[in-house]
C-alpha cells in the first residue's frame, strides 16, 4: 500500500538527503580517483535541495505516518540547523580530504544519511521513531569519526564512539521499553495523557532516567560525557565539527519534545536530574578545557561546557525555555562549525598543528583567519555583539524567568572561567612570537566560503537576532501548542 | 518619541568609521595612519563640543534621547541619552583620545595600523557606554569594549604583558557576568531593559524591589563597578595592567576606564536600589577610606614611577566613591568633578612617565634624578602635573576633593573626612619626593645629561593637557552648574524610591520608619548644606 502524499511531503528533507546519499554510493565506483571532489558538490548539491525541499514540507507541515512524524516550526528549525551544518561541513571538507588523501565519494553520502538520521530525530513523535533517527545518525557519524583510516587517534576516535555510543543506544532502548511497559505505549501524546490520568511508578521514572543516559550521551552531559574529548581529537576535524553541532542539536531537540511533551507534567522529577547534569557538565567542561594544550581537545572540552548551559535553559521547562535552547542551538552551530574550520584548516596535512602554541603569530602570518577565530572564539565565551553571549543572554534569561538563580549564578562564573582558555588561544595568535619555518596551508574558496558564512552567523546572531528569536519562539509554540 | 536627535549615534560610532577608513589604508603608510587616526579623533572632539551648546542646564533628565526598538522579543531597545553626570566624561574621553594618539605618534613603531585601529574602536566602546540607557546596551559597550584594551596592554605593553592583560580582563569579566545575572533578574522582575523606564516606576511605587532582591543586586552591580573603579580589597589588577600598558593605554585606562566603574556607581547603584545603598554606604565608605590611605602609602614606597601613578589612581578614586556615597550634592558634585579632575591630570603624569621611557626605555626611579637639567621644559610640565594631583588650590584636583570633603563634613562624617583628608596630605609626600628624586638634585646616571627637552609634538601634549588643568581650576562653575540639575534630580529620586518602598515594605515597620526618618533628615542637611557649598565655590 502506497502511504499517502501529504506524508511523502511532510519528510522530504529526509528523503532527498537519503536520495543524494544513495546517488553518491552509486555514482561513486565510476568516477575515477581523481574526480572524487564532484562527489562533493553533488552532496552539497543534495544539501541545497533539501533545504529547499524543507520549505515545501513545511508548506505542507502536520503529522505524518499516523502521528510517529511530525513537520511543524520546531522541527523545521532544527532541520534548518542540521542541514546547514552538513552542508558548511561538506565545504570545509574538500581541501582537508585533498590534504589526507582520504577523498572518496561514501564521505558524503555518510554525512548526509547522518543529517537524514538527524532530520528524523527532529520531527520524530513517537519513542520508536526516534530511537530509528538516532541509529542512522549515530551509525554513520560512527564511521565518519574513522574515516582517516591510516591514523591510529581516528580507529581509537571510531572505536570508542562505536562501543560506548552502543552502550548508549542500548539504553536508550531499554528506556523505551521501561516506558512502554508503564505506559503501554511509545508515543509521546499517549506517554503524555497515562501521566495525567493514573500515577506513574518507578518503572516509568527508571524509564526516563535510561532516556536521559542515552540522549544524555548524544548531548554530551556529565556525566556521560567522556568519550567527547578523545572522540573529538581523533575524528577528521570537519566531521568533529559535524559532531559538535548536528547531532547535538538534534539530540536536544528529541530530549525537547520527550521531556517536554510526553513527560511534561513530570518536570519535578526530572528537574533536579538536569539541575545537577547541567551544574556537573558545565564544571567538568570548563575546568578540563582550562588544561588543555591541544585546541582540539580544548574546543572539545568546551562543547562539554557549551552543553551545560543548554542545560540551563532546559530546566527552565518552559516555553521561552524551549525557545533559548533552540537559539542556543543555532548559535552554537555556527561558532563551534566555525571554529572546529579553523582548526581544520591550521591543522595542515596529517593534522599536525594542532596544539595552542602552533597558533603562535597567526595574528601576523594570517590575519584574516586569526580574526575569524577571534570571533568564534569570543562568541564561545559570551563576548557581547556575538551569537554566543546572545545565547547564554537568552538562556539565563529563561532560567531565571522560572526562578532557577542559583543555577543561572553557576553557570555565568562558569563563563568566566571558560574565558581564559579561548582568550589563551588568542594569546597564542597575537601575543607570541609566529614561528618561522613554517608556510600555512593555502586556503581555498570553498572553505573560505564555509568559515565567512559561519562568522557572518555568528555576528548575525549577535546583532540582530529578534528574527531568529522570533522563529524560535513560534516553534517553541507549536512544540507545547 | 519626538525629536529624536541622532548626536550621539553620530558620536559613539565616529570613531568607527575612522577604524574602518583606517583599515583600507596600507599597513606600512604610518604617516597617513598616524594623520587619519588624529584628524578623526580632533573631529570628534570637535563633535562632543556640540552637546556643550545643546546642553539644557535646568534639565535633571536625560537629554538628548534616542529611542529605536532593537530586539522585540527581549524588549530590547537601542536608547541613548545623556545628562550631566555623562556629558563631561564624553567630553573628557574625546579631550584624552587625541592625546593619546599624539603621545604614540613616536613610540610605536609595530603593527601601527592595528594599534590607531584599537584605540577608536575603545573610543566608540566608552562613548557607547557613557551614552546607553539600556541596560543591555549599556553592558554590550561594558564588555566589548574590554577586547581593544586587552590587546592594546598585551601587544604593544612592556614586561609582564600577557600576564597583566590576562588578569585584566579576567578580573573585569567576573565583575560584571554577576552584573549580567542582576540586570536579568532585574529584566524578570520589571519586564524591561530601559533604564529611565525602570527608573521611573520605582520612584512612582509601580516597581518595589523587596529588601533581599535590591541587596543582592546591588552587590552585584557594585561588584563590577568597585572592581573597575577600583575599590579597595579589589584593586590588584591596576598597578599591573597601567604599568604594563603602552601609554596611550595607561592614558585611556586611567582617564576613562576607571571612571566607568564610579560613573555606574552612581548611574545605576544610587537610583536603582537606593535603600541598599544607604544601608552598605558604611562599609562602602570605609573601604574608600582605607583605599585613600594604603594606596598612598603603597604609591609612597614604589621604585616604579609608572607604578607610583597607578597607585595614585587608587587613591584618588578612593575620594570619587567616598564622594558618591555621602549622598550629598555638594560631595557628589565633587566627586564627579574630581573623575574629570583626574582623568586630566593622571593622564599627564602618565604621558609624562611616557616620555621618559621613550628616552630612557625604563621607569625606575633610581635610573633618573636631575633630570630638569637636561630636560627643563617636561620637568616644569611634570611639577605642574603632580601639584595639580596633588590638589594645589587653583588647579583643578583642589575643588575636586574640597568639594569632597566639604560635602562629607557636611553630612556629619567627621570621623571619615578626617581621615580622607590624611590622604590629601600623604598624596604631597608621594608626589613630590617622586618630583624630587626624578626632577631635583644631581644628574646621578651619566646618559641622563645628554637628553633631549620636550619636542615640539610633546610640548602640545603637555600644552594642551596644562591649560585644561589650569582651566578647570580656575572656572569650575562652568562644569558643575552643569552637574546641579542632575545631582539634586538623581538624590531627589533616590530618597522618592526609598520612601516608596518604606511604604511599601509591611515588615519590619519599625526598622523603615527610622530608615525613612533618617534619610528625610540626611536631606534636610543636605539641602542646607548645597547653599553652603555653592557659596564656597563661587
Amino acid at each position: 500500500m502506497f502511504p499517502p502524499l501529504q506524508d511523502l511531503y511532510r519528510i522530504a528533507p529526509e528523503i532527498v538527503l537519503s536520495f543524494f546519499g544513495m546517488l553518491i554510493m552509486l555514482i561513486d565506483p565510476f568516477v575515477p580517483a581523481n574526480r572524487k571532489r564532484s562527489m562533493g558538490w553533488l552532496g552539497f548539491a543534495g544539501t541545497l535541495v533539501a533545504l529547499a525541499s524543507l520549505r515545501w514540507a513545511f508548506l505542507h507541515r502536520g503529522p505524518a505516518y499516523s502521528d510517529v512524524l511530525r513537520m511543524d516550526t520546531f522541527s523545521l528549525f532544527v532541520h534548518g540547523i542540521v542541514i546547514v551544518v552538513a552542508a558548511l561541513a561538506i565545504l570545509g571538507s574538500f581541501d582537508y580530504l585533498d590534504r589526507e588523501n582520504i577523498q572518496r565519494g561514501e564521505y558524503y553520502a555518510l554525512l548526509l544519511f547522518a543529517t537524514a538520521g538527524m532530520g528524523i530525530l527532529a520531527g520524530a513523535n513517537e519513542l520508536l521513531t526516534a530511537f530509528v533517527g538516532l541509529e542512522m545518525s549515530s551509525i554513520s557519524t560512527y564511521i565518519l569519526a574513522g574515516f582517516r583510516r591510516t591514523a591510529l587517534k581516528s580507529n581509537e576516535s571510531s572505536m570508542k564512539y562505536f562501543l560506548l555510543g552502543s552502550f548508549a543506544t542500548a539504553f536508550f532502548l531499554y528506556g523505551i521499553a521501561l516506558t512502554y511497559g508503564a505506559t503501554r505505549s511509545t508515543r509521546f501524546d499517549v506517554i503524555s495523557r497515562a501521566l495525567a490520568s493514573h500515577s506513574y511508578g518507578a518503572l516509568l521514572i527508571l524509564g526516563l532516567g535510561l532516556i536521559f543516559v542515552g540522549l544524555g550521551f548524544k548531548v554530551v552531559a556529565a556525566p556521560f560525557q567522556i568519550y567527547t574529548p578523545d572522540v573529538y581529537e581523533g575524528a577528521p576535524t570537519p566531521v568533529t565539527a559535524v559532531l559538535a553541532c548536528g547531532p547535538k542539536a538534534a539530540a536536544f531537540a528529541v530530549m525537547l519534545r520527550i521531556f517536554y511533551t510526553a513527560f511534561g507534567s513530570a518536570s519535578h522529577v526530572w528537574f533536579w536530574a538536569i539541575w545537577v547534569s547541567a551544574v556537573l557538565t558545565m564544571c567538568i567542561g570548563n575546568f578540563a578545557a582550562l588544561v588543555q594544550s591541544n585546541v582540539k581537545r580544548l574546543l572539545a572540552y568546551s562543547s562539554i561546557a557549551h552543553a551545560g548551559y543548554i542545560l540551563v535553559a532546559f530546566v527552565a521547562a518552559s516555553k521561552v525555555g524551549v525557545a533559548a535552547v533552540l537559539f542556543y542551538l543555532a548559535a552554537y552551530a555556527a561558532m563551534t562549525l566555525g571554529a572546529f574550520l579553523i582548526v581544520a584548516q591550521v591543522g595542515g596535512t596529517g593534522e599536525q598543528r594542532l596544539e595552542v602554541k602552533d597558533y603562535a603569530g597567526l595574528g601576523t602570518s594570517q590575519p584574516w583567519v586569526a580574526a575569524c577565530f577571534s570571533l568564534f572564539l569570543l562568541s564561545l565565551l559570551g563576548l557581547p555583539a556575538t551569537a554566543g553571549f546572545l545565547g547564554k543572554f537568552y538562556a539565563f534569561s529563561a532560567a531565571l524567568n522560572q526562578r532557577v538563580v542559583w543555577l543561572v549564578v553557576i553557570a555565568a562564573v562558569n563563563s568566566v572561567i571558560g574565558a581564559y582558555y579561548y582568550l589563551k588561544i588568542i594569546v597564542s595568535m597575537y601575543f607570541w612570537e609566529p614561528d618561522k619555518d613554517w608556510a600555512p596551508a593555502p586556503m581555498h574558496a570553498s572553505m573560505f566560503t564555509a568559515l565567512l558564512l559561519s562568522a557572518a552567523g555568528t555576528v548575525y546572531l549577535g546583532i540582530l537576532p529578534d528574527r531568529v528569536m522570533q522563529w524560535a519562539i513560534a516553534s517553541a509554540q507549536s512544540l507545547l501548542h | 518619541m519626538q525629536n529624536q536627535s541622532f548626536v550621539l549615534t553620530v558620536l559613539t560610532f565616529f570613531p568607527l568609521f575612522g577604524t574602518f577608513a583606517l583599515l583600507l589604508l596600507k599597513g606600512d603608510d604610518h604617516v597617513w595612519i598616524r594623520r587619519l587616526t588624529l584628524v578623526t579623533s580632533v573631529i570628534e572632539f570637535i563633535l562632543s563640543l556640540f552637546l556643550l551648546r545643546g546642553f539644557d542646564l535646568g534639565n535633571g533628565g536625560y537629554q538628548f534621547e534616542e529611542l529605536y526598538r532593537w530586539i522585540p522579543s527581549l524588549n530590547i531597545h537601542y536608547h541613548m541619552g545623556i545628562d550631566g553626570i555623562s556629558l563631561f566624561l564624553i567630553l573628557l574621553t574625546t579631550f584624552l583620545t587625541p592625546l593619546a594618539v599624539l603621545c604614540s605618534w613616536k613610540s610605536i613603531q609595530t603593527h601601527v595600523k592595528e594599534f590607531f585601529a584599537m584605540l577608536l574602536v575603545l573610543e566608540t566602546g566608552m562613548i557607547g557606554v557613557f551614552c546607553s540607557l539600556d541596560l543591555f546596551l549599556f553592558f554590550l559597550f561594558w564588555e566589548v569594549m574590554l577586547i581593544p584594551m586587552y590587546f592594546l596592554i598585551g601587544i604593544w605593553g612592556h614586561g609582564r604583558k600577557i600576564y597583566a592583560a590576562l588578569k585584566f580582563i579576567l578580573y573585569t569579566m567576573l565583575g560584571s557576568i554577576l552584573m549580567l545575572v542582576a540586570i536579568l533578574w532585574l529584566y524578570h522582575v520589571s519586564g524591561t531593559f530601559d533604564l529611565p523606564l525602570i527608573q521611573a516606576r520605582l520612584s512612582t511605587g509601580t516597581l518595589s524591589l523587596p529588601w533581599i532582591t535590591q541587596l543582592l543586586m546591588f552587590s552585584a552591580f557594585l561588584l563590577a563597578f568597585a572592581i573597575k573603579v577600583p575599590l579597595f580589597p579589589l584593586h590588584t589588577w591596576l598597578p599591573d595592567a597601567h604599568t604594563e600598558a603602552p601609554t596611550a593605554g595607561s592614558v585611556i585606562l586611567a582617564g576613562v576606564l576607571l571612571k566607568m566603574g564610579t560613573y555606574g556607581m552612581l548611574r545605576f547603584c544610587l537610583p536603582l536600589f537606593p535603600e541598599a545603598a544607604h544601608r552598605a554606604a558604611p562599609v562602602i565608605a570605609a573601604l574608600a577610606i582605607i583605599g585613600i590611605i594604603y594606596a598612598a602609602l603603597v604609591a609612597m614606597i614604589q621604585h616604579d614611577l609608572k607604578r607610583l601613578v597607578a597607585y595614585t589612581s587608587v587613591s584618588h578614586l578612593g575620594f570619587v566613591v567616598l564622594g558618591i556615597f555621602v549622598f550629598n550634592p555638594t560631595a557628589m558634585e565633587g566627586a564627579i568633578y574630581q573623575m574629570l579632575n583626574h582623568g586630566v591630570s593622571t593622564g599627564m603624569l602618565f604621558l609624562i612617565c611616557g616620555m621618559l621611557y621613550d628616552r630612557r626605555h625604563t621607569y625606575e626611579i633610581s635610573e633618573f634624578g636631575g633630570l630638569a637639567k637636561p630636560m627643563p621644559v617636561l620637568c616644569a610640565f611634570f611639577l605642574f602635573a603632580c601639584l595639580s594631583s596633588l590638589a594645589l588650590p587653583m588647579l583643578n584636583g583642589f575643588v575636586g576633593e574640597f568639594m569632597i570633603l566639604i560635602g562629607v563634613f557636611d553630612s556629619q562624617h567627621f570621623a571619615w573626612a578626617t581621615w580622607a583628608a590624611t590622604g590629601a596630605i600623604l598624596s604631597a609626600v608621594y608626589l613630590l619626593w617622586a618630583y624630587q628624586r626624578v626632577a631635583l638634585e644631581k644628574v646621578t646616571v651619566e646618559k641622563n645629561a645628554g637628553l633631549p627637552d620636550a619636542s615640539a609634538r610633546e610640548r602640545v601634549i603637555l600644552i594642551v593637557g596644562s591649560l585644561m588643568i589650569l582651566f578647570m581650576g580656575i572656572f569650575s562653575p562652568l562644569f558643575t552648574h552643569r552637574m546641579d540639575a542632575t545631582t539634586t534630580a538623581l538624590l531627589r529620586q533616590m530618597r522618592r524610591t526609598t520612601s516608596y518602598e518604606a511604604r511599601a515594605w509591611q515588615s519590619p515597620p519599625a526598622k523603615i520608619q527610622v530608615a525613612g526618618t533618617r534619610h528625610g533628615t540626611a536631606h534636610q542637611l543636605a539641602m542646607n548644606s548645597v547653599s553652603l557649598g555653592r557659596q564656597v565655590r563661587r
